[in-house]
């Protein structure tokens, strides 16, 4: 069961071959993206099911951490679900030891850190995600990404997965630092659009948001439906 | 030799020692006794009960020397870590949060000491005492702990007065740990009163009776 050596290991040209492949598994997942607001977070991402026979209530890409944070994900859904787990329980044992709710910053620094160390570790492969964590915390509002490296960045707004490329140009075109969370849904559903084979609707994408109330909420399938009414 | 003998005693007294925590307006006092003995041997009289967290949180820590010592230490670690981590100090009411976690992490073989913290939420005072397996009790007017503390609760309730000065304050603080030291035999020989204030702290020693 255990491995005392890593699977991970230096090429000589110094890259770490399965982060790199994991990287590949994440570019092809399902696009996510994020933009940070004046006044709020707001991440959304594709939810393209490969066919309809699928009962789409039963799939929930964006996940709660804590009541003000929350995450979505490009690349293996059942890795994500993994460090949804181990983040939650973090969140919670974090709460329950100092009576006040984890900064984003600390939360994403755990889920980094697990990140990292799988790539590490004996007999274990890197997770084959990149995560979009939204929150609000006494500092303000955050988003950030992490990697299957363990690297992570704080964004004001970015892509992953399928078309990230063409969805971060769009952003940075779009993007203003004044701008308000409304907007900001708007311009996430907009750039979703641009990349979306398909029709565009509240049961193929799915939209979270934190707004100046603190708290994560995945918009439901009809709200999504009004916000795109509104983008005609 | 009549001079042999051990006393059957509680092992929270065992060090012997008081603390108190008190608020005013906009500041919080926090007082200690400074002796340090074995049951009925006194061995030291600059051995103080309260320590300070940060600049607005101060921790007492009365009863067992050694557990107060250690649990210093535990704490102490865990302060700094979660001030790099974090970038920010410590408030007054996550820290006592943290220290009622390690307390009843030792549920089954606990730390002989009964903590009293006394700090500044932003500008309001906030004072909190707890048992020796992290039981807390947030008051908004004091906190005692240590071998005297029945006597102190009776004197705090008779002499405290809401909303007071830093300097009354002090006076009050200083009369109430004085008189109910001066009853205990196993508190005593020096006091330490921390007066904290938005602007800063101030520590003064009071000269007490010697025995």
């Amino acid at each position: 069961m255990d491995y005392s050596f890593s699977l991970t290991t230096f090429s000589p040209s110094g890259k770490l071959g399965q982060i790199e492949y994991a990287l590949n598994a994440v570019s092809s997942g399902a696009t996510s993206l994020g933009i940070k607001a004046v006044n709020g977070v707001v991440i959304a991402t594709e939810k393209k099911l490969p066919t309809p026979l699928i009962d789409e209530t039963t799939i929930q890409r964006a996940a709660l951490l804590t009541q003000n944070i929350g995450v979505v994900y490009s690349g293996m859904g059942p890795d994500s679900r993994v460090l949804v787990d181990k983040g939650r329980k973090f969140a919670t044992k974090y709460h329950q030891q100092h009576g006040e709710t984890v900064p984003v910053s600390q939360l994403v620094r755990e889920l980094a850190s697990i990140m990292q160390e799988f790539t590490q570790s004996g007999g274990v492969r890197p997770f084959g995600v990149s995560l979009l964590v939204a929150g609000a915390d006494e500092q303000g509002f955050h988003l950030f990404q992490v990697d299957p490296s363990g690297a992570y960045f704080g964004w004001k707004a970015s892509a992953i997965g399928k078309n990230m490329v063409s969805a971060k140009t769009f952003l940075e075109k779009r993007f203003r630092e004044d701008m308000d969370i409304e907007d900001a849904i708007s311009n996430a559903l907009r750039t979703l659009k641009e990349g979306f084979e398909g029709e565009l609707n509240g049961h193929t994408i799915e939209v979270a948001v934190v707004k100046a109330d603190r708290r994560f909420r995945i918009l439901s399938p009809s709200e999504v439906d009004d916000y795109l009414k509104e983008l005609q | 030799d009549p001079y042999c003998f051990a006393l059957k005693m509680s092992i929270l007294q065992y060090n012997g020692g008081s603390v108190i925590a008190m608020t005013g307006k906009n500041c919080v006092g926090i007082a200690c006794d400074r002796r340090f003995g074995v049951q009925q041997l006194t061995l030291a009289g600059d051995f103080d009960k309260v320590f300070k967290i940060n600049d607005k949180l101060f921790l007492g820590l009365p009863g067992l020397a050694t557990d107060m010592q250690t649990l210093h230490e535990k704490l102490r670690y865990r302060v700094n870590m979660y001030r790099l981590r974090e970038e920010r100090d410590v408030s007054p009411k996550v820290f006592a949060k943290m220290v009622s976690s390690i307390l009843y992490e030792h549920r089954w073989g606990p730390y002989f000491t009964e903590p009293v913290i006394g700090g500044l939420e932003g500008d309001k005072p906030f004072v909190c005492s707890m048992d020796l397996i992290g039981c807390p009790m947030v008051t908004d007017d004091f906190v005692v702990s240590g071998s005297s503390n029945e006597s102190l609760l009776g004197i705090c309730e008779s002499l405290y007065i809401p909303d007071q000065s830093p300097e009354d304050l002090f006076e009050t603080l200083s009369q109430c740990l004085l008189n109910a030291m001066d009853r205990d035999c196993i508190s005593g020989w020096g006091a330490t009163v921390h007066i904290i204030t938005t602007t800063g702290v101030t520590s003064r020693n009071l000269r007490t009776r010697q025995d």
